[in-house]
């Protein structure tokens, strides 16, 4: 079984985030970065649990990244995945690491594709569908089980407000959410085996981005709160349907 | 310009979403023509979608159609993108939004927006970002876009339009390779992303079994309920009710966190929810630097009593 998983580096979670002088970009100063949740957690754990089911295969991984980011690329190979591939670019928008990706794809064989559910950073959850339609596979988003049995892969997905157990065979991408797997913190082991293992870097194509992030800004702090005495909840709702028309 | 709005049918009805997506195309289109995109079977008037701005409703009725696939869904929506010589596609930003609008922008070679927050000035539009700490703005570049719209972004407004309903055939219909073996449907009745109110519970309410006082609430106040991340973690609640940068970020009108303490991961999620109510014992929680309103209680004894505040507030206004 060979399983690409595709992994994004993010900002820990406990960041407080601050802009650049000219605020189009994240000042990246102080900032610890890991690799983004749902790829590690869910898709990236789950991609290592069905190998070692299978007892054979290889868990690929990729990123669209600088040769900073290998840091975040042997934590990947520290939790277990085999090699890594990184596409040797900054990453400008989902739809440009999706194209990269893709055109690498184009020379690749895998059973199938993984990816977290969505990036903490730019939380576009657009890498599957992207994926997906660049390379003509079924995507079943948000899957929180999957299980393969001779090459037909079960899964189970929120559909908000409910859930969907669908059937696929042969090659497909799936986006991963809780539920799916446990993460798994890297042992000794796994951290010395992760210095050797390939790293390999790919040159980019030139693609064309559609889209521009212009500037960032911080959300207007909130104003003061105003305490309600805990026997007085007719006063909260009072205010709560006369001030903050939420009522 | 012309918009095309994708509606999204579930148990063969169009979603509730269809309202504010239809509003929010009609204030984009200005002047020009607001279609529906319809896939697949559908037991409802679809003429009624004129009540919230459509002019013209494209229907795919072919039952192929009728289980999602989001490959399917999207190449489709690309195709009546061309079909309506429309300049924009309008998908919601949720779980079905979040598959169908990056398929469509891959084929139409459009630049795509994801979870925009409002409206667009000229081709700029709000986003949020890194969860919610931050809001962006993105420009798109092409001259065809998709928009992927973040729930409860703007009001739906109703207008006297009627639609006209046009049946449509796509030039194929690809076979789906993805067989739907079953549908579950959540205990609770209203979807959490597109809530209006929220109610949400923490470690502080102690166990599963105290969860009646989130529900109770919850129900008098039409609300879906959440929690944080170790409550479900250890499987008080289940999965899809934890909120937060590493579970799902919502924005409702009226966010109720109880035994909540409000760490910066929990925050990012809901910040943007437009009211939000803390009740928590200690006074010191930081939830309640983020809160419009605070009750420095116990929970166990705030929550009834809000209950029933509400219910006799409820009572006064029939
Ligand atoms: C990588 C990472 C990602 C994370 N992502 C998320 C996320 O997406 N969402 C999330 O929620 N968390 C997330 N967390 C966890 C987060 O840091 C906090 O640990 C978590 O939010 C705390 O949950 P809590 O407020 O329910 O529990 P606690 O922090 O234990 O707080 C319980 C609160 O209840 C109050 N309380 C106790 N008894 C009562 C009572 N009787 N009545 C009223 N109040 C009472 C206490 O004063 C306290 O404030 C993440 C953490 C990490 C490291």
């Amino acid at each position: 079984m060979n399983i690409l998983v595709c992994i994004a580096k993010a900002p820990d979670t406990t960041t407080k985030i601050k802009f650049n002088a000219e605020a189009n970009a994240l000042d990246g100063n102080g900032v610890t970065w890991i690799v983004n949740p749902s790829d590690e957690w869910y898709a990236l754990v789950k991609a290592l649990e069905l190998k070692e089911a299978a007892g054979q295969g290889k868990v690929s991984i990729i990123t669209v990244g600088l040769s900073e980011d290998d840091s975040i690329i042997r934590k990947a190979l520290a939790v277990g995945a085999d090699e890594a591939f990184r596409i040797n670019m900054s990453p400008d928008s989902a739809a440009s690491v999706a194209a990269q990706i893709a055109a690498w794809m184009k020379g690749q064989s895998f059973d199938f594709i993984l990816t977290g559910k969505e990036t903490i950073d730019y939380n576009g959850s657009l890498m599957g569908g992207l994926l997906a339609a660049e390379l003509d596979l079924p995507y079943i988003p948000m899957i929180e089980k999957l299980d393969v049995q001779s090459g037909i892969a079960t899964m189970s997905r929120d559909i908000g407000g409910g859930t969907e157990e669908v059937q696929v065979q042969g090659p497909f991408v799936a986006s991963a959410t809780k539920g799916l797997a446990e993460q798994r913190i890297p042992n000794m082991r796994g951290i010395m085996a992760a210095r050797t293992k390939p790293i390999t870097v790919v040159e980019p194509q030139s693609i064309d981005s559609t889209v521009q992030y212009l500037d960032f800004t911080l959300p207007a702090e909130k104003g003061a709160c105003k305490m309600i005495d805990p026997e007085n909840m007719d006063e909260l709702v009072r205010l709560l349907h006369s001030e903050a028309k939420a009522l | 310009m012309n918009v095309l709005v994708y509606i999204d049918l579930q148990l063969g009805k169009p979603r509730k979403n269809a309202a504010e997506l239809l509003t929010y195309a009609s204030k984009m289109a200005d002047g020009g023509t607001v279609s529906a995109l319809v896939l697949g079977p559908c037991s409802e008037d679809l003429t009624q979608l004129g009540d919230f701005g459509a002019q013209k409703v494209l229907h795919a009725n072919a039952p192929e159609l009728a289980s999602f696939d989001g490959l399917t869904h999207g190449k489709l929506l690309a195709e009546a993108v061309q079909f309506s010589q429309s300049d924009v596609a309008i998908v919601a930003f949720d779980h079905s939004g979040r598959a169908v609008a990056p398929v469509a922008a891959a084929k139409l070679k459009a630049g795509l927006v994801a979870g925009a927050a409002g409206l667009p000035l000229g081709n700029s539009f709000p986003v949020k970002a890194f969860s919610g700490k931050a809001l962006a703005k993105v420009k798109v570049l092409t001259s065809v876009w998709v928009v992927a719209l973040t729930p409860n972004s703007i009001p739906s407004e109703k207008t006297a339009g009627t639609a006209a309903l046009e049946s449509w055939t796509p030039s194929s219909i690809p076979v789906s390779k993805i067989k739907v073996l079953a549908t579950h449907k959540n205990a609770s009745d209203i979807p959490l992303p597109e809530a209006e109110r929220v109610v949400s519970g923490g470690r502080g309410l102690k166990g599963p079994e105290n969860w009646g006082l989130v529900e109770d609430l919850a129900k008098e106040l039409g609300a879906a309920t959440a929690c944080s991340r170790p409550v479900s973690d250890i499987g008080w609640r289940p999965h899809h009710e934890h909120v937060g940068q590493t579970g799902i970020t919502i924005r409702p009108n009226l966010y109720i966190a109880a035994g909540i303490s409000g760490a910066i991961q929990h925050l990012a999620g809901v910040n943007s929810s437009k009211t939000i109510v803390v009740i928590n014992t200690d006074a010191e929680a930081p939830f309640f630097k983020a809160a419009d309103y605070g009750v420095v209680g116990d929970a166990f004894e705030v929550l009834p009593k809000l209950t029933q505040a509400i219910k006799k507030f409820k009572a006064e206004q029939a």
